[in-house]
């Protein structure tokens, strides 16, 4: 079994905006998304519960990916290949997954993994576009995978609690934070993982063409920054035996209660 | 009442093993060293251009002739100092190769002042001989040690990071080389769903190059009897870096004000403002933690050296972006252990305490002591030697008591512990000791460790300002800058007696920048997330143990 | 004159919220005919709803294969209207569905997408996004540079706004599916939890912390979150002294949460609790010591006793919702 996992080296630290650009400065320092971690950790245990298979991770990023990846293939995934192009810069979800189905596409992957944040207030939606151009089902918020005669039943966590979905392989799932503790890395697993091969191949590799790509491929654009609109002020009490009314009062006058 | 009448339940020799993993299961490395500090990585530097002329040496080490521990995030993690550098050492570990300008420094020192302060006066006095940085750079630590790192992968070094060492393998006599730490493991010790256990390391050289207070360093002291004339003593520096409006033209240090002057608090220390670039400023306070007074926090005396009039004026308009404490070995050249090596064993840097305190240095001894530590190794590797016959390393000793760092440290042995009689008695001993380089007055002045100092009742408390989030700040706010966000439920790795006298308690409740600890009824709380591994418990009355591999600060600017 | 479609998700009979919100607000900025969607099978009386929030036309898709919440064949069904209509700009209101859906539709019209807006409007002849980004600290203005337009707003973003326009006109789409749309089969269905709102999807959350005294007093919290219909949360302090469990810790280490309402009692306020949480709508935060930074992001600050105030507080909340 094949298991292509999509990982994303993501700037740690105090994250900042850089004013030329009006995009995440990814200068710093970084790592792998956690949440990708849990992403790679599922595909390794499909693969062992599968009796083995290959587990190869795909990103899109700046050669400064590699540290990234070399942490994934230290807790266990076989090999890397990183799509890394100064013209895949600036791209929106439109060219990102266009690339990244691109390079999905030569991988010919059973299953293939996105991590996914459970609260998605920074979250990407990455998987789902990747799944259309790949023309494969998709589930996403999965918290159990279970692989069976060539599809796999997933455990869906939603607002309204918990579906059981069933997709024939090959498929895409995006996995929750809630599915597993990822593993740490074994010290024989990081030595051994800078021996691992980490392909790099550029988009011209891929057969994507330079308008579909970077800030030309996207079709979404940042106009400004802003400070956030100013919070109402803020207003304080004393209790003097009637704060729970006028808390009330606070929570009707807000529509909240 | 002293820290000394509790100590803490710590047995060095619980950190000692024999390797016990499966011969076909441990990790088998040419040279190993501990700590990817600027004295690990100078000796992985060394020692892979000594390997590369020497290839049937560098065969003969197996797959990976040198491996780096580390146990913070990454190189650079867990690093932290003022710093200015002196770049001798440098110079020569990068000969014909790498000139100082490319290297990661924010500049040579221009012009430098140092200043004593009153509450609200800066009176400018003329530079010490022993402080003059003439020729030094300006440097991060931490930025220093990332690039040191990746010249040491350039020169063939294995770097594994989040790799905490937790014990010392030794077996007949001799070092094998290390067990690092499990992983995964609950608050009270119990395996979590995701645990690692830790693995032996075994490697004909182990290079302990673990910084202040390393901790199998502290363990290798003991095992082999090799402790210094003195004990050692320390302080603990704590820092901040800040964003400002207008550069600084030169390095300062000050002395005096909020530090208080009278022998018997004992409160030897100053600052330091040195600039980073045209928009950055770092500064700090550093205070000898022979300190009394039980109210004494050095992160709080930091808040309020920046409310100076003199101090304010430079951070105007700026903002606070980087925080760190870490802790430097005070003892001086007394206090270096008698003996550096033991069979298959070096140490070097701070851990061996190779810091001239009165010159505020110990970058350049480290690198300096980690390069001396590869040639002697590269020495002990060759055809008819065996590198932990006993004796086999000892050029290593040889070679640093001829160096300049053995030189400099004996010429201002007895500085620091001049100022145990008070600053101003104690700079007239050390103006004396500067003129006569270092032979009157004669002898070897002790040092009394740490924890042995009396506990005065708290009474600075009530000076601290109270945090502005502007220009000062609180002790969890900072931590929070350090980039601290350790796992909550790991196995508390500082070991401690929980049940203590309330001053004792109100003494590392201020004592730690980080709010580890917190007097409560019965003794003494303590949250180990928070810990930024500075050491300063060590030097008063408990003992940190290196928690699980990966966790802690995570520092870039420091 | 622009087009708008708004994606309208239901649960049960009942449109949900959060779309219905949307769709107030694509009807409040006047700009053009706004259209609603909506999906599923025995739905036609959903229309009504749509009508009554300012939908001027209701598409409805109506097939057994879109029983369930699946979102890729809804992708095929809203692609096949934006092109026969020729609509402009698509709005989603967040939840596990519409994600999915949105993104799919992206890919599949490669058309833009921005994703967790808090605000739309229209400036300077374009229409343009706001969304916040680095925890909250700046609001980024995004945009579109060609049409079909795809927002997703963060959920909760816009209260549903009852109409006073007349009724929608109801149009019925045909539905024809791409194979591997229907591919993935829904085995089970999710029905209500019954402990209440998990701490990442809750609309309320009160969270206790060392001001609380002791884990005997948590009970005060839990009262608080079940006549709000609200979930638990920790700090790590707590948590650390084992008052309450970790899955509940709120906090750099623990969960980050952004329901509209988090009520902080006995909280200090340190920012590895802040991070996890200051994404919120509206903060309450009782303490009795006036200094805790928490009261400096609070919106409502009350200097109290969590014993005295939080029972109380319980009795008027249920007397409201009862009564």
């Amino acid at each position: 079994m094949k298991i292509a996992v999509c990982v994303k080296h993501v700037p740690e630290g105090t994250k900042r905006i850089d004013p030329g650009t009006n995009r995440l400065d990814r200068g710093g320092e970084g790592a792998l998304n956690p949440f990708d971690a849990h992403a790679v950790e599922e595909a390794l245990r499909l693969k062992d519960a599968g009796g083995g298979g290959e587990v190869v991770l795909v990103s899109l990023g700046t050669t400064k990916a590699q540290d990234a990846l070399r942490k994934a293939l230290a807790m266990g995934a076989d090999r890397a290949v990183l799509v890394t192009d100064e013209g895949a810069a600036g791209s929106d979800l439109v060219a990102t997954s266009y690339a990244l189905a691109k390079a999905l596409e030569r991988e010919n992957a059973d299953v293939v993994l996105f991590g996914q944040q459970a609260s998605d207030s920074d979250g990407a939606v990455l998987w789902a576009a990747v799944a259309d151009r790949l023309r494969l089902p998709v589930v996403s918020q999965a918290a159990e995978i279970t692989h069976g005669d060539r599809k796999l039943t997933v455990k869906r966590q939603t607002e309204f609690g918990y579906d059981v979905i069933d997709a024939p392989t090959p498929a895409v799932v995006a996995v929750s934070d809630a599915i597993n503790e990822p593993r740490y890395p074994s010290l024989k697993g990081i030595m051994g993982a800078k021996s691992k091969p980490q392909d790099e191949v550029s988009l011209s590799d891929l057969g994507v063409e330079a308008e579909r790509a970077g800030e030309q491929g996207s079709r979404t654009e940042v106009y400004a920054l802003n400070a956030p609109p100013a919070r109402a002020d803020s207003r304080r009490i004393e209790d003097d035996g009637n704060a729970a009314e006028q808390i009330v009062e606070f929570l009707a006058e807000k529509r909240l209660v | 009442m002293k820290p000394a009448d509790f100590p803490p339940p710590f047995r060095a020799p619980e950190y000692v093993a024999v390797p016990s993993d499966p011969e076909g299961e441990r990790i088998e490395v040419g040279v190993l060293v501990v700590g990817a500090g600027p004295a690990g990585l100078a000796c992985a530097i060394r020692l892979g251009r000594l390997l590369a002329d020497a290839p049937e040496i560098r065969e003969r080490l197996g797959e990976v002739p040198v491996a780096v521990l580390e146990k913070g995030k990454a190189a650079g993690s867990h690093l932290l100092s003022g710093a200015v550098v002196n770049p001798r050492a440098l110079r020569r570990l990068f000969k014909g190769r790498k000139r100082i300008e490319e290297m990661p420094f924010f500049g040579p020192v221009a012009h430098e002042s140092v200043y004593m302060l009153t509450q609200r006066r800066a009176l400018r006095i003329p530079t010490p001989p022993t402080m003059q940085n003439d020729g030094n750079y300006v440097a991060s630590l931490s930025q220093l040690g990332r690039w040191l790192a990746s010249e040491a992968e350039a020169e063939g070094a294995m770097i594994l990071a989040e790799t905490a060492a937790e014990k010392l393998l030794v077996d007949g006599g001799r070092v094998r080389g290390v067990r690092t730490g499990d992983k995964g493991r609950g608050r009270h010790g119990e395996e979590l769903g995701n645990s690692e256990p830790g693995s032996d390391i075994v490697a004909r050289v182990t290079v302990l190059a673990e910084g202040t207070q390393g901790h199998l360093t502290g363990v290798a002291l003991d095992r082999f009897g090799l402790h210094g004339e003195n004990p050692q003593v320390w302080a603990l520096g704590v820092k901040e870096v800040w964003k400002v409006a207008k550069p600084l033209d030169r390095v300062i240090h000050t002395m005096g004000w909020p530090l208080r002057p009278q022998a018997r608090y004992r409160e030897f220390g100053g600052s330091f403002i040195y600039p980073m670039g045209d928009d950055m400023v770092t500064l700090g306070m550093v205070v000898g933690l022979d300190y009394r007074d039980a109210g004494l926090s050095v992160h709080d005396l930091l808040q309020q050296l920046k409310t100076h009039p003199f101090v304010r004026r430079i951070l105007e308009g700026g903002e606070r972006i980087a925080w760190g404490a870490k802790t430097i070995p005070e003892g001086g050249f007394l206090s270096v252990p008698r003996q550096l090596h033991a069979p298959g064993l070096l140490i070097c840097g701070d851990g061996a305490g190779l810091v001239n305190v009165p010159a505020l240095k110990g970058i350049h001894y480290a690198i300096e002591s980690g390069a001396l530590a590869a040639e002697a190794t590269f020495a002990a590797l060759r055809r008819g030697e065996t590198p932990w016959r006993p004796g086999a390393l000892a050029g290593y000793d040889e070679a640093l008591q001829q160096s300049f760092v053995w030189s400099d440290l004996q010429e201002v042995r007895n500085m620091r512990q001049a100022f145990g009689r008070g600053f101003w008695l104690g700079g007239a001993l050390a103006g004396m000791m500067t003129a006569s380089r270092g032979r009157f007055p004669p002898g070897n002045a002790r040092t009394e460790p740490d924890s042995e100092q009396q506990i005065l009742p708290a009474e600075r408390t009530s000076s601290y300002p109270a945090p502005d989030g502007r220009l000062t700040f609180d002790k969890l706010s900072s931590v929070f800058l350090s980039g601290n966000k350790t796992r909550d439920d790991q196995p508390n790795h500082i070991v401690l007696r929980r049940e203590v006298p309330r001053e004792l308690a109100m003494l590392w409740e201020n004592m730690c920048p980080a709010q580890v600890y917190e007097a409560v009824e019965h003794g003494v709380d303590v949250t180990p997330s928070n810990c930024v591994q500075c050491g300063a418990i060590t030097a008063k009355g408990g003992r940190l143990t290196p928690p699980e591999g990966g966790s802690g600060p995570e520092y870039t600017l420091t | 004159m622009t087009s708008t479609l708004v994606f309208l998700e239901h649960h049960g009979d009942e449109i949900l919220k959060g779309p219905l919100g949307v769709l107030s607000k694509s009807a409040s900025l006047g700009d053009g005919e706004v259209n609603a969607v909506v999906t599923g099978s025995g739905v036609r009386a959903l229309a009504g709803q749509a009508g009554a929030f300012g939908a001027a036309r209701v598409y409805v898709a109506d097939d057994a294969a879109l029983e369930a919440p699946l979102s890729q064949p809804r992708v095929d069904v809203l692609a096949r209207l934006v092109r026969d209509k020729g609509i402009e700009t698509v709005l989603f209101a967040n939840s596990v569905l519409a994600a999915d859906v949105a993104a799919g539709l992206a890919a599949r019209l490669e058309a833009g997408l921005n994703w967790d807006l808090t605000d739309i409007a229209r400036e300077n002849g374009k229409l343009v996004g706001k969304r916040p980004a680095l925890q909250d600290s700046v609001y980024v203005d995004v945009g579109w540079k060609s049409e079909p337009r795809l927002a997703l707003f963060r959920s909760g973003s816009f209260d549903p706004v009852a109409s006073d326009g007349g009724s929608a006109q109801v149009e019925d789409v045909a539905v024809s599916l791409e194979d591997f749309s229907t591919a993935a089969r829904m085995v089970e269905r999710a029905h209500e939890e019954s402990e209440g709102p998990s701490i990442e999807d809750a609309d309320v959350v009160v969270a206790g912390g060392r001001g609380l005294g002791g884990p005997e007093n948590f009970t005060l919290v839990e009262e608080l979150a079940k006549a709000l219909g609200g979930a638990v949360g920790a700090t790590r302090a707590v948590v650390d002294a084992g008052w309450y469990p970790y899955s509940t810790q709120v906090g750099q280490t623990g969960k980050t949460v952004s329901p509209k309402l988090y009520i902080a009692c006995g909280i200090s306020g340190a920012i590895q609790h802040k991070v996890g949480m200051q994404a919120s709508g509206v903060v309450v935060a009782i303490n009795k010591d006036p200094n805790a930074p928490i009261f400096e992001f609070a919106d409502l600050g009350v200097v109290g006793d969590v014993h005295q105030v939080v029972p109380k507080l319980t009795e008027l909340v249920k007397q409201r919702k009862g009564g």
